[in-house]
């Protein structure tokens, strides 16, 4: 019982024993999988029905994506580097990761509004056509998310630095994280269901 | 109360330690490059020929098993309470049977001019 009450200690009255931040964040994911599950299922409804050009097949750079892919894999490797510091109290290497995060977020942003410069020239908007919507929307959310996280990441750098997150505080950080992963997952399937399955 | 809640309790107890059931760096960094791995792989898939015939299915299983890597150990939900799992593949499970629903009735059966 005397664990029991220190799981209760730090998060206040807990029915499941676990934190209600931690599940809270948790159903927050869930709902976010089906916010995300419309605009895949948007871009997928659509997919292949565009009548005007340019068609994803003439645009889309595979190997360009692929590099943007899997910095933003390493960055949710950052994270996880990061939450590992923090638990074990190493704060200058969790700031060092934490900065890791947010600079491989940036590289992907800057590589995907590349990427969109590119698509405008060759005439694919928001309005040109029913891929253009459904590709603009889906992706575009998900960057929005990556700027949000990558905003999270530096509140997280500067309450660290001033010594606001203890190792037994760790558990910010680790909900930090949890969105973080949550962004890598659904680029996971958008890499795959929007660029590879053309 | 019953034996969930005191696992429960139990796990949050130890959550508290904040590196009891965590990896070490080493592994997160071998998950990492397992999903850079896998990555290349998709791609080769991607841009080899004679691969396409399995081209989707192949793309889709490799897809989950980096989301299954990244939510098992990334975000420790394998380590985490059962109940924090079935919060989130309520949302999976729905996410997933929304689009796979509205694929087949629009690109398989021919109700919406699929």
């Amino acid at each position: 019982m005397a664990q029991a009450a220190a799981a209760v200690d730090d998060h206040g009255h807990t029915t499941t024993g676990i934190s209600n931040f931690k599940v809270g964040f948790w159903t927050f994911i869930a709902s976010e999988c089906l916010f995300f599950g419309t605009l895949i299922s948007t871009y997928m409804v659509y997919k292949g029905r565009a009548v005007v050009g340019p068609y994803p097949a003439e645009i889309f750079d595979v190997l360009i994506t692929t590099i943007s892919t899997t910095v933003l894999l390493f960055s949710s490797l950052a994270m996880v580097l990061a939450l590992h510091a923090v638990q074990l109290g190493k704060k200058k290497h969790a700031i060092m990761w934490l900065l890791a995060v947010i600079a491989m977020g940036g590289i992907f942003l800057g590589m995907e509004f590349n990427s969109y410069l590119k698509y405008i020239d060759y005439g694919l908007t928001l309005g040109s056509s029913t891929f253009g919507s459904s590709y603009y929307v889906l992706t575009g959310t998900h960057k929005v998310h990556v700027v949000l996280g990558m905003v999270w990441m530096a509140v997280l750098i500067w309450l660290i630095a001033r010594n606001r997150i203890p190792p037994a505080k760790a558990e910010q950080v680790e909900i930090a994280g949890l969105y973080w992963h949550f962004v890598d997952i659904i680029w996971i399937v958008i890499f795959t269901l929007v660029y590879l399955i053309q | 109360m019953s034996t969930d809640v005191k696992q429960n309790e139990a796990a949050g107890a130890a959550d508290h330690g904040h590196d009891e059931g965590h990896a070490s760096a080493a592994f997160y960094v071998w998950i990492g490059v397992i999903l850079a791995v896998v990555t290349g792989v998709e791609v080769a898939i991607f841009y080899i020929e004679a691969m396409d015939p399995y081209e989707a299915p192949l793309l889709v299983v490799l897809s989950a098993a980096k989301v299954v890597l990244v939510i098992m150990f990334f975000m420790h939900l394998k380590m985490e309470p059962r109940f924090l799992t079935w919060v989130f593949m309520a949302g999976v499970v729905l996410a997933t049977f929304m689009v796979s629903a509205l694929v087949v009735l629009y690109h398989v059966l021919p109700v919406f001019g699929g």
